[in-house]
């Protein structure tokens, strides 16, 4: 059949015709071949302007459509829709990006309107060959995988499991929580943190549709949206998990001190231990690597072992429940979901690496982690705010933006630590009434329900807020009645004043930084990373949660710095999505993907080992390779590396690329 | 041996402030094994002042140096903190900015010189670490330091974020230098903060401020001697110390010395071809153990 093809190009209101002359290239694209119609409109993805193609399909007869409008990636899918709707195949269409690689980056409006001309030749030439293609479907799987137990990944894991679909929740750390587990209060409401985290986790503990899946780690996945596999490592505990009862006792006999990492290392805990006063699960974990029984196994020798057998002189029994297992091994296991949400979180940044600020040199500099465990009642000193010696501080700076807002460190801003900053700021005043509190800011930033009213209310409460960054904390002392005191250097921009002010405490307000395996998960899980580390999402406005693998989310402080409600917002979107598409019960496979012409090939094996998507196998009896249609992302490499030609890659085929070459150059 | 292109500059020469570095760099290099050959006829880096005056010739009379020192080969090796930084800044300068090399070029052609970018620029303390190495000094050391307790200055220019390869807030080098001669380096948090430099001059409280901070931070930490690698810094702290105790009440004889004088010492170099009675405050109670 003869092509007939519409071209339909977009003004995009001023964004395309600012620059690109829209009628002229109109004019030009009727004079190509095979175009039976072309029309310039402002918006084409209007209903009136689908209108345009669809009564044009069925007056005219066309049986190819080009559309000459914006990037492909948001209305692509809008497009072939249209075409659909009037009876014509979806892939007989094919869109020239006017906007994105041409009037928004160029400003010579002739240039413009000619380079205009050659993208849309480029596109009438090759939609020519272009053939119908039929997209497949294959089912959902219903279970899904959340990656990371914090607020965003038990928001996101109770509401699938609640609407009675499987999750498995997956958590590195012993015990599930994440940072909110280590707050204090919560802005701007002040509700304790653990007061509201503490019952969603018991509910994922208690959840059937939970598999909680504490203190592993994702390893591999394979597979699409629908049909993922993935690989979990299930790290030793040394612990029967299933008869541990959580009783504790193990921890009193063992003789292992170290720091809790529950407590920034501020408190103590064991070799055997319960991460957390509220851990879930409840259950005992062993530090191997401190363990003087384990540490003896490896030379051969059998000593301590006190948490097993107990301490007969003193009465002590040992664990009773015969939970402990010091032969335990990883474990690896497989599982098969439909979709994954990723929930990892964030680090806090390193102070240690600004050197004048004194963290890790000076006593009682300490990170706004460190301060909520000094602040938190089940922390090291029982919530009291306390310094190393043991005496209460009487003054208190808050220095804001440390590795935030620093071209030296991390650029961009961590949007929580102005609030958290002026919490702290609260509690102290509360708890100390009698301390001076400082907060050194470069800016307030405090948008969000209710939290400029929050601000305005710690001025009322007596906080001192100097405009400057801190410069330098040291305990170089000038006079008698500063002695013993660190000093903070800050220019106060307010009063364009150097000042020195002595404290007794000084809190870091820490960035918020992308976690050191972030690029390990991105390669597990084919994401992409943004120049700041954090993963990229689908689109920053309008697909926030979804990212450019089908079937992977990320929520949370993993996608970019956020406070508690925002984290939780996407956390439900991110569940939301995933219900939807498990409802549908199944998912459509693009159809552009490679092809096998097994007269063609001579069986080499090239193929097999280049496909990324390891979508390529061999058929031993006929000695060809074969594709599998739904593993298949149609990338192209083994198009172009097999040697015979054999491999086709649909809709990208050898002669509509070299129409397309020859489009641009007519 | 290797050469090594040497600029001097005001400093460092026969009647410079300076002139005991320049003593002690070249006794300290017989016993490494090192040659610094002294550009002839280098003229002055223009430091400061010059530079805030006239930017363009600025640019021009350092690259005449650089020039000169690329006819020779080697990277240039500039003591001063001052002439280190200036010249590095015109290799920056020439290498981003075509305007700058440019204008500079054509300036050097009416001397009959031509400049390509090849010479690098660094500093004493630089080359001892990367060129010869802790583990080489330390089998140089003849009398071994030992409990000599040292606070290593390093100054603000030398750890210049763009061209030093120290940390520019805590800079290393030269405490595990002085560790390899046997001596303690003491814990010194203003390693890196200024002497307050020219403003000597101009904004005297000031720069007695900065000075008096250094000397109470090596000394309430235990330092009996400060070691540097800067001339202006050396000159500052060690001139306008009785400045200091006269304008603050207090009492510090902290002898200030070039790091290189020390190394001498620990080598069993001779007490004159060091210089150490070139400076005010007095090092002899000091070093008594180790000359």
């Amino acid at each position: 059949m003869e092509p007939k093809i519409g071209v339909y190009i977009c003004h995009c209101g001023s964004n395309i015709a600012g620059i690109v002359d829209c009628s002229k290239v109109t004019e030009f694209a009727r004079s190509l071949p095979n175009v039976a119609v072309a029309r310039d409109y402002k918006y084409m993805c209007s209903d009136p302007g689908q209108n345009l193609i669809k009564e044009d399909i069925k007056k005219l007869g066309l049986n190819r459509v080009v559309v000459a409008s914006c990037s492909p990636r948001m209305h692509e899918p809008t497009f072939r829709r249209a075409c659909q709707d009037a009876g014509l195949n979806q892939y007989l269409f094919e869109m020239a990006n006017i906007r994105e690689q041409c009037s928004w980056v160029h400003l010579d409006k002739d240039m413009a309107t000619e380079k205009a001309k050659a993208l849309v030749s480029a596109a009438v030439h090759r939609v020519a060959l272009h053939e119908p293609l039929e997209t497949k479907e294959v089912a959902m799987n219903p279970c899904t995988l959340v990656i990371g137990g914090g607020v965003a990944g038990i928001q996101a894991a109770l509401e699938i499991a609640d609407s009675g679909h499987k999750v498995y929740l997956l958590e590195k750390e012993p015990s599930i929580g994440g940072h909110m587990a280590m707050f204090d209060k919560t802005f701007p409401t002040l509700d304790c943190a653990a007061c509201i985290l503490t019952p969603k986790m018991t509910s994922v503990g208690q959840n059937r549709n939970i598999e909680l899946l504490a203190y592993s780690e994702l390893v591999e996945l394979s597979g699409y949206i629908g049909n993922f596999k993935a690989k979990i490592r299930k790290k030793a505990r040394y612990i029967n998990a299933v008869k541990c009862t959580g009783c504790g006792r193990c921890s009193e006999l063992c003789p292992t001190s170290l720091p809790n990492e529950f407590d920034c290392g501020l408190g103590q805990r064991k070799a055997i231990y319960i991460s957390s006063p509220y851990a879930v699960p409840n259950k005992a974990i062993i530090d191997a690597k401190n363990c003087r029984h384990i540490k003896g196994l490896a030379d051969g020798k059998d000593i301590c072992r006190l948490c097993q057998k107990g301490i007969e002189k003193k009465g002590m029994p040992g664990c009773e429940a015969d939970a402990i297992d010091f032969n335990q091994k990883d474990e690896i296991i497989e599982i098969e979901i439909g979709n994954i949400i990723v929930a990892t979180g964030f680090q806090q940044f390193d102070p240690a690496k600004i050197y004048q600020l004194g963290y890790g040199r000076l006593n009682n500099v300490v990170t706004g982690l460190e301060f909520e465990r000094l602040t938190n009642a089940s922390g090291p000193t029982g919530g009291k705010v306390l310094l190393k010696d043991g005496s209460e501080p009487k003054s208190i700076a808050i220095l804001h933006c440390i590795g935030s807002r620093d071209t030296n460190y991390h650029k961009y801003c961590s949007r929580v630590c102005c609030m958290y900053s002026l919490k702290f700021a609260h509690l102290l005043r509360e708890k100390l009434p009698e301390a001076s509190v400082y907060q050194l800011y470069i800016d307030m930033r405090c948008a969000g329900s209710g939290y400029e009213e929050f601000y305005e209310r710690l001025q009322e409460e007596g906080v001192n807020f100097i405009r400057g960054k801190a410069g330098e904390v040291t305990d170089l002392t000038e006079t008698p009645e500063e002695k013993g005191k660190l000093m903070v250097m800050v220019e106060d921009t307010l009063v364009r004043r150097k000042r020195r002010l002595p404290v007794d405490m000084v809190i870091l307000s820490c960035a918020l930084e992308p976690r050191p395996d972030t690029e390990q998960l991105a390669r597990i899980l084919t994401l992409s990373r943004k120049a700041d580390g954090f993963f990229l999402e689908k689109h920053p406005k309008l697909d926030p949660v979804a990212t450019t693998t089908d079937g992977v989310y990320v929520v949370g402080c993993c996608q970019s710095p956020k406070d508690i409600p925002d984290t939780v917002a996407q956390a439900s979107a991110a569940a939301a999505r995933v219900l939807a598409l498990i409802s549908m019960g199944k998912v459509e496979i693009e159809a552009a993907i490679a092809f096998i012409d097994e007269e063609k090939c001579s069986g080499c094996k090239i193929c097999l080992d280049l496909c990324p998507y390891k979508a390529i196998s061999f058929d031993e009896a006929k000695k060809v390779s074969r594709v599998n249609e739904a593993l298949c992302k149609g990338c192209g490499t083994c198009v172009a590396a097999c040697p015979s030609g054999a491999i086709k890659g649909r809709h990208f085929t050898t002669e509509e690329i070299m129409a397309e070459i020859e489009g641009v150059l007519a | 041996m290797t050469h090594y292109p040497y600029y001097p500059g005001c400093g460092l020469s026969p009647e410079g402030f300076g002139r005991a570095f320049d003593w002690s760099i070249k006794g300290v290099n017989k016993v490494l094994g090192l040659d610094f050959k002294e550009i002839p006829d280098w003229n002055c880096c223009g430091t400061v002042p010059y530079d805030t005056l006239h930017e363009e010739a600025s640019f021009a009379i350092c690259a005449r140096n650089l020039a000169l020192a690329e006819k020779m080969g080697g990277d240039l090796v500039a003591p001063c903190s001052s002439c280190y930084v200036f010249l590095s800044r015109t290799n920056q300068y020439l290498a981003q900015y075509s305007k700058v090399k440019k204008s500079v070029d054509e300036a050097l052609a009416a001397g009959g010189l031509e400049y390509h970018g090849k010479v690098k620029v660094r500093k004493v303390l630089d080359v001892y670490v990367h060129d010869v190495g802790f583990d080489a000094i330390a089998s140089k050391v003849k009398k071994n330091l030992a409990g000599l307790k040292v606070a290593c200055y390093y100054g603000c220019q030398e750890v210049r974020p763009i061209f030093g390869r120290d940390h520019p807030e805590n800079p290393k080098y030269m405490d595990k230098l002085v560790k390899a001669l046997g001596a303690d380096a003491v814990n010194f948090p203003f390693k890196s903060a200024c002497c307050g430099g020219s403003l000597i001059i101009s904004e005297e409280d000031a720069s007695l401020e900065l000075i008096k901070k250094l000397l109470d931070s090596a000394v309430s930490n235990g330092a009996e001697v400060m070691v540097t690698g800067c001339p202006l810094c050396q000159l500052n702290v060690d001139a306008y110390q009785s400045m200091v105790n006269r304008k603050y009440k207090t009492d510090y004889h902290l002898p200030v010395l070039f790091f290189t004088q020390l190394m001498g010492v620990a080598f069993g170099l001779d007490e004159k071809e060091l210089g150490l009675k070139t400076s005010i405050v007095p090092a002899k109670k000091a070093l008594a153990k180790f000359i």
